[in-house]
Formats: structure tokens, sequence, C-alpha cells
């Protein structure tokens, strides 16, 4: 009887794959379609504050689709300058962190094999901390009157102290410093599968040091650059607490939009339509990070 | 890549990298035991600002909520991080494998302003229709933080199956072992500490959440970290550098531990594989 049963029932590889799909499904990829929902309904002063969708009028269900938040972030040039500016922070910081973690990756991946796992450990260490104490470090160091300040003045390269916290700069000093461990660790998982006979080939024929890294190491390290530029820069598009607190009041980021709008105009349906647009823009890339993050994992399944 | 003689470029990448990870963590600690209330100015060592820290209830509170989030967190997420890494790699097709393995790792690098937007929505909305999710609070906070925990557990526990020497599993089948009690006796012990470093990334993933809490969260449930945020907002103040330097603390000697026992089993192992080879030979 049970085995009878049990052909009708789902096999054991299910009741693996099951819960995780499942978990994932709800919260994670459901939660997107209420959002898009809710960002073709208008603002309401109710709980939740954004009407129905759908309404019975006599026999007939009307639907109807607001429109109204969407043409509103098109035409609020704050909106469109805002996603404009988000992606140009986060194209700068991604190119930086790659200047600042490429050596350092590269570096470590040519440490003898035993101090390689302690110098990745290092590297690690500080994203275990806080991310809001690392900020607030930063903070403490750039502020007008804080230790950079006071210390180039003590040197006497500068008289009055630089503006830095509250601007651009400082900004993008607090996107590198976070999310540098995430450029580093793909750049070296790639750089330390080399094969450094290659180089000594190059050398052997006359190639100069920068000439082989050109020509081999850096076309090599490809898969290795894409992976870590995507890590940084589809959330930094979105960052928020960075801005927050070390970019100025002029500092526009649409992670900082959508807090606004959600926190303190309340405003649900803009706050969604904001995020399914940033969605929208993140998408591509997304599917760039997601084709070498399976390959990498897939790769190995023999 | 073969190790070679460390060019001055290579010694030189390394000092100023680590110099700008650490120098500012440094310069945290060093100040948290300033008597001064100014952040940036030294005035004598004191110690007033860890009793400051340690009697500011509401910190207290928001840490402990934080702790047991976070411990909540990473048990859930070890457990279905482990069937979603034998399903990514173990399993060959199944009908919406594409499908499971964007959903495991888009969380990876989703901007968390819109995780956090679109799962209190779905709260709202399942609090409307079937009257779940009423009272948001540490429930709301602990599925969120899962739901994005569970990526990144996933990734460290399947390169580590990825690596895995099958013929392990495949001899226990062959000795009639089914699925169930190969996972149990083979592959769960060999995993083991990528267990253990899932577990502890999760718990710091949510120990650290501000964006996602902050939507999610209830009246009733201040975290640490939106704690932390609204009193970084007001201004900088020495009771973050204690606090700061407490967690600097934790985090290294945590570190320091688990990497002098895995280096004490490297070298257990490679005394054992000598011992064998010896004894073979």
């Amino acid at each position: 009887m049970i085995a009878r049963l049990r052909k009708y029932l789902p096999g054991g590889r299910w009741a693996v794959i099951a819960p995780p799909y499942f978990w994932m499904l709800l919260f994670f990829a459901v939660p997107f379609l209420i959002a898009l929902k809710i960002s073709f309904s208008s603002i309401v002063i109710a709980m939740p504050p954004y009407t129905p969708l759908t309404e019975w009028v006599g026999d007939t269900l009307q639907l109807k689709l607001n429109l109204k938040n969407y043409l509103f972030l098109l035409r609020d040039p704050l909106y469109v300058n805002a996603y404009l500016s988000s992606l140009k922070i986060a194209l700068i910081s991604t190119l930086l962190c790659l200047l600042v973690g490429y050596p350092i990756a590269y570096a470590i991946a040519r440490l003898p094999a035993a101090s390689r796992n302690t110098a990745l450990m290092l590297v690690v260490l500080p994203s275990w901390t806080s991310f809001l104490i690392r900020i607030y470090a930063w903070i403490g160091i750039l502020k007008n009157n804080g230790l950079l300040n006071n210390f180039l003045i003590w040197l006497g390269v500068i008289d009055e102290p630089l503006k830095i916290l509250h601007t651009p700069v400082a900004v993008y000093i607090g996107i590198v410093y976070a999310y540098l461990p995430f450029m580093i660790l793909p750049l070296y998982t790639n750089l330390v599968k080399h094969d450094h006979r290659l180089i000594e080939a190059a050398y052997d024929l006359g190639c100069r040091p920068w000439q082989a890294f050109l020509r081999i190491t850096l076309p090599l390290s490809r898969a290795g650059i894409i992976a870590g530029s995507m890590l940084v820069m589809i959330p930094a598009v979105g960052e928020f607490v960075i801005p927050e607190l070390m970019g100025g009041a002029d500092t526009l980021m649409i992670g900082r939009q959508l807090w606004v709008e959600f926190f303190n105009n309340r405003d649900w349906p803009v706050a969604s339509a904001v995020a399914i647009v940033m969605l929208v823009l993140l998408i591509v890339p997304m599917m760039i990070f997601h084709h070498y993050q399976s390959k990498e994992l897939e790769g190995r399944l023999a | 890549m073969n190790a070679t003689k460390p060019s001055w470029f290579s010694h030189s990448a390394l000092a100023l990298g680590f110099a700008f990870l650490y120098l500012p963590m440094l310069i945290l600690i060093i100040y948290s035991f300033n008597e001064s209330r100014l952040v940036t100015v030294w005035s004598g060592f004191s110690l007033k600002w860890y009793g400051e820290l340690f009697r500011d209830q509401q910190m207290i509170d928001a840490a402990k909520v934080s702790l047991q989030i976070a411990f909540m967190t990473a048990c859930a997420s070890v457990v279905l991080g482990t069937m979603a890494a034998m399903v990514m790699t173990r399993f060959r097709q199944f009908p919406g494998k594409a499908m499971f393995s964007a959903l495991m790792t888009a969380p990876l690098v989703m901007p968390e302003v819109i995780t956090g937007l679109s799962i209190l929505l779905l709260f709202v909305a399942m609090g409307q229709t079937f009257g779940l999710f009423q009272e948001r609070g540490v429930t709301t906070i602990w599925i969120a933080h899962v739901t994005f925990c569970v990526a990144f557990v996933t990734v460290v526990i399947s390169s580590r199956m990825s690596e895995l020497d099958r013929s392990l599993e495949e001899a226990a089948m062959d000795l009639g072992a089914n699925r169930v009690k190969v996972f149990f006796l083979i592959t769960l012990p060999i995993i083991a500490p990528a267990l253990a470093s899932g577990w502890l990334l999760a718990f710091t993933l949510s120990l650290d959440d501000l964006v996602i809490s902050s939507f999610v969260s209830g009246p009733s449930s201040t975290t640490l970290p939106m704690k932390v945020f609204s009193s970084v907002r007001m201004g900088v103040s020495p009771k973050i550098n204690a606090l700061a330097t407490l967690m600097i603390a934790i985090v290294s000697i945590a570190a320091f531990l688990g990497w002098w026992l895995m280096a004490r089993e490297e070298k257990q192992r490679q005394r054992d594989m000598q011992l064998a080879l010896q004894q073979g030979g």
C-alpha cells in the first residue's frame, strides 16, 4: 500500500530541492511581483497606504494600472539625475576598487602557498566587523576637524581644512573601503590558478614585465575581473548607508531616494516604482554575474 | 600560480593594501581609550566610554535582539544552504533548475533597499490576505535575513562540495548505503568545516544588517546596527568607538582561533600522510 502510494509522491530528490526552492520563491521572488503590483497603485492615507488594483464595479472586475508613479519618475529630474548619478558613482568606485584590489590580489596569489590563506584572511577580517563601524571610522578621519585634516595642517601642506566629508570623494572612499574584499576574493581565485610558466616563457622570448602582464595575465584574469566588478558595482548602485552618512545633501543616489520615499514620505507606490526601475536597470549586470557565477559552480560538476 | 621571488611591487602592494584596510580600525581602537569627548583630540587614557557603553540599556537590549536573530538566522541558513548546495553540485537537470540557481545567486548582489522593501510588501500583503505577520519584529527580521544569507552560505558550501572526492560517496553507495545514509555518514563529516564557516558567515551578515532590518522591523525590535546608525547620524561619539573596539576584539579572537585550529589540523594531516607513506614504503 505504502509502496504503491510512494509512486505518486515526489521522489526523495524533491525533499531536498523543495525547502530551499520554496523558501526563495516565496521570500525572494514573489516579493518582487508584489512590488511590481504596488508600483501601479496610488497612495492613500490608510494602512497599508496604497489602493487595490482590482475593483468590482457591478458585475465587472476592473483592473486599474496606474502609470502615474512611473511618469512621475520620468518627469521629475530629481529621479533621472539620481539614477544617473548612482550609475556614475557605482562605475567610478568599481574602477577604483579594481585599481586598488588588483595589485593586492596579484601579490597574494604570488605569495608562498603557506602564507596565502593567512593573507586572504587578513583581507576578509575587516568585513566581519560591522559595516557601519568601518564607515564610522572614516567619518572620524575625513571630518573637517578630523585626523587627516589635522595631520595635513600639522605637516604644513594646507592652512585651511579640506572639505572631504559630505562630498562625492568621501562616498568613493567609503565604497572602495567597504567593498574591497568583494573585489579581491574573485580576482585572487582567478589569479592563483594561472600557470606562471607562461610568464616565464614570455620573458624568455623577450617580453618586458608590463608587456607580459598586459598580454597574458590581464586577459587570462577576465572572468575574475568581471565577477569582482559585478560584486561591487551592482550593490553599490543601490547603496544607502554610505551616501547617507558620508555624502552631502546633494549627493544623489537612488537607494537614498527610495529610503526617503518609503520612510519619510510614506509613499509606498512611488518607492516600489523606484525599486522596479532600479531592478530593470540592474538586470543585465545581474545576468552577467549569474552567468560567471554558475559557470564557476557547475564547471566543476563532473 | 607558482610562488616566485616576491618583487618590490608585490611587497609594496601588500603593505599599502593592508595599511589602507587596517589603519582606520587602528585609529578607531586608539580613540576608544580617549578621555575627551572629542573623537579627534587626545587628552589622556581612560576607560570611561566602555563604562558608558555598558550602562546604555537601549544599546544592550539592541545587542541582545541582534544576537538572538543572528543565531537563529545562521542555523536556518546552514540547513537550507546545505540542501541548496547539494542541489547545485550533485543534482543533474530537473525542471526549474535554471530558476533555482538564479534564485541562489541573485541575493548575492541585489541592492539591500530593493530586497528590504519587497519583502516588507510581501509581509504586509500576507497580513492582509491571511492574517500572517500582523506584528512585525524578530520573526520577520529572521525570515528576511535567512533569505539573503542562504545565498552566501550556499556559495561557501557548494564550493567545498564540488572539490570533494566523489569516490568515497560512490564506494559507500556500492556497499549498499542509501543516499540519506551516505550523506549523514560520509558527506556531512567531510563538509563540516564548510558548514562551520557558512554558519559564521551568516551570523556576521545578520548581525551586521541595517537596511533590510529597518524595513521589516517592528516597534519592539530595534537591532544593534539600527541603534548604532541612529547614534552615528547624531554625530560621532566615543561610545561607538568603544563598541567598535569590542567587536574588532571578538572577531579577531574568533578568527585567530579558527586559523590556529585549521593550521593544527593541516599539520596533523600532513604528519598522518607522511606516516602512511613511510609505512607503505
